[in-house]
């Protein structure tokens, strides 16, 4: 293993985060507070509570993620689409570190952003009510988990994206839908029947629903099938990044 | 000793362009080869598959003893590439930038060696500065210098002179020497002869992706030093007159013409003495004609032969 390598690709990542730390920082507290006066205050004093927890406090989970999952696919994919767009990609390749040691380097750093994210958001939510985390050890994992498999699914699409368009279009597309869909700011179990039952074919209802039960205790489906899905997740960006590098696919003729 | 050792090297890309067509080639450690050769004849993807950016289709090649593919991470450790085109990451610092070179070869920070580099190509004024704001010529002087960051024995060049103006061009050319001086072994790309002549120990042609000639430059600049005098006779003759045996005269057009071949670099061309000899042998002189083969004409000639056979 070239550690080395791993930690300078690491470092040199989080190195643009810090570059552009009082954005990085300040946006998700923003948007954070906006979506509490918005959903929370305004709105959210008219909904009564939802699976035993006032709706500010439900949303906090789903408002996480929600940023977790963009922010570690967004940091990912531009981290490696980066060098492929300027061209010191070759650096990387002409290297002594396998395929390994670079996703390592760039889906680290790219977890560990979002981390930072999910984290700031989890301190801002505390401000405006009183969190209360039933299975703190599962969260972190969760959390952890999520960030780790977005981050890969992130690089995949850098790997993949011939320009900023492409770079774009899949969080734009698809990701997004199925977050808002995943049932980030209310439960399927509010969905009539048929669209709870569609419900179930979007993964990311399983991360949410898995992420919302460590804080509440409370869950849309059953805890283990959510493992499963960040699990398989996971595991299928594994895969797929495998075989980007056994093949050379889009970086090596 | 070679410190590169190329064997029967191929590459055909996806969709069948076979770029090289089995190059065999040996660089012994300390030289510097330059590979000339058109745009196109398969210089950029020897050097890539030899850094690991395009991966061989047949064949096998060596650096330091090391197998480029089974041993990817020894080989690569031994190389530095300076790729053609400027490719750097515009808000990063200089230093900062050959500084994360040196730790993707997995050495540790060395503060002084990179110094030392920065100073060899007059880039320590500029370490702070971010590297959008250089010029072309100190981009390009980046790129060395990230190159040489993890102290590699071999550096591969390619056409580090490409669009880069004349006095740039003698600057490229005194780093080179310098690196020589330091024992890097140097493989260096260019479609300049002249570059080719001012700073190999050994030169290259490759066309179509076939090495179609490997020499000592000196070897090739003898062989661009000599000159053909063809002497036209008003009479031809069957064989050359033994009064004229000590010239190593040729026959050609049928015994109408004499050539003489001499070098200009010697201390006499012999051409006085010649001609004295030839009126004495009762031989009229209808015309003269003097022709020199440069690198220029070797290089034109093997390119086009070579294309004109494949055709």
């Amino acid at each position: 293993m070239n550690w080395s390598a791993v930690w300078t690709i690491y470092t040199a990542e989080m190195t643009r985060f810090f570059r552009t730390f009082v954005q990085s920082f300040i946006s998700p507290v923003i948007s954070t507070s906006l979506y509490f006066v918005v959903f929370g205050t305004a709105i959210g004093s008219r909904i009564q509570e939802v699976e035993g927890v006032s709706y500010a406090a439900f949303i906090v989970p789903g408002l996480i993620m929600l940023s977790v999952m963009t922010q570690a696919i967004s940091n990912a994919s531009f981290g490696i689409y980066f060098p492929k767009f300027t061209g010191t990609i070759y650096e990387l390749l002409s290297a002594p570190i396998n395929f390994f040691e670079i996703v390592l380097g760039y889906v680290g750093a790219a977890a560990t952003k979002a981390l930072f994210i999910g984290l700031v958001i989890l301190a801002t939510a505390s401000f405006f009510i009183d969190l209360q985390i039933a299975h703190p050890f599962a969260m972190v994992a969760f959390l952890l988990l999520t960030c780790l498999s977005f981050a890969l699914f992130g690089f995949i699409i850098g790997i993949w994206a011939g320009n900023f368009e492409q770079l774009q279009l899949i969080p734009l597309l698809v990701l997004t839908p199925l977050i808002f869909l995943g049932g980030a700011f209310y439960s399927i179990t509010m969905l009539p029947d048929i669209w709870q039952k569609l419900s179930l074919f979007n993964p990311v209802v399983y991360l949410i629903s898995g992420f919302r039960w460590s804080f509440y205790g409370a869950a849309d489906v059953p805890i283990g099938l959510s493992l499963l899905a960040i699990a398989g997740f996971t595991g299928a960006c594994l895969l797929i990044i495998g075989w980007i590098f056994k093949s050379g696919y889009r970086l090596k003729p | 000793m070679a410190i590169v050792e190329i064997n029967d090297l191929k590459k055909i890309y996806e969709g069948g362009f076979q770029a090289l067509k089995g190059v065999t080639l040996e660089i012994g450690e300390g030289e510097i080869l330059a590979l000339l050769g058109p745009n196109g004849a398969g210089k950029t993807t020897l050097i890539s598959v030899l850094c690991g950016l395009v991966s061989p289709t047949g064949g096998h090649a060596r650096i330091g003893g090391y197998d480029i593919v089974a041993n990817y991470r020894e080989a690569r450790q031994l190389v530095g590439l300076v790729p053609q085109e400027i490719a750097l990451e515009p808000f990063t610092k200089v230093i900062d930038a050959v500084r994360f070179s040196r730790g993707l070869f997995g050495l540790k920070r060395d503060d002084a060696h990179i110094e030392r580099i920065l100073k060899q190509l007059s880039l320590w004024d500029k370490r702070n500065n971010r590297t959008m704001q250089l010029s072309g010529g100190m981009k390009r002087r980046v790129l060395i210098a990230k190159a040489l960051a993890h102290e590699p024995r071999v550096l591969f060049l390619d056409e580090p002179t490409a669009g880069v103006d004349v006095e740039l061009r003698r600057d490229m050319w005194e780093t080179v020497a310098q690196l020589k001086a330091d024992g890097v072994t140097i493989i260096l790309t260019t479609h300049y002869i002249e570059e080719a002549e001012a700073i190999a120990d050994r030169i290259g042609v490759i066309n179509k992706g076939a090495l179609l000639l490997v020499e000592d430059k000196t070897a090739l600049m003898e062989r661009m030093s000599s000159k053909e005098l063809r002497i036209s006779l008003r009479a031809p003759v069957q064989s050359v007159p033994e009064a004229l045996a000590g010239y190593g005269l040729d026959l050609a057009d049928d015994g109408e013409t004499l050539v003489y071949t001499y070098d200009t670099k010697g201390e006499g061309t012999g051409i006085t003495a010649l001609l004295a000899d030839l009126a004495s042998a009762g031989l009229k002189l209808a015309d003269l004609k003097t022709n020199q083969s440069s690198l220029e004409d070797i290089f034109v000639g093997l390119t086009t032969d070579k294309a004109e056979d494949a055709a």
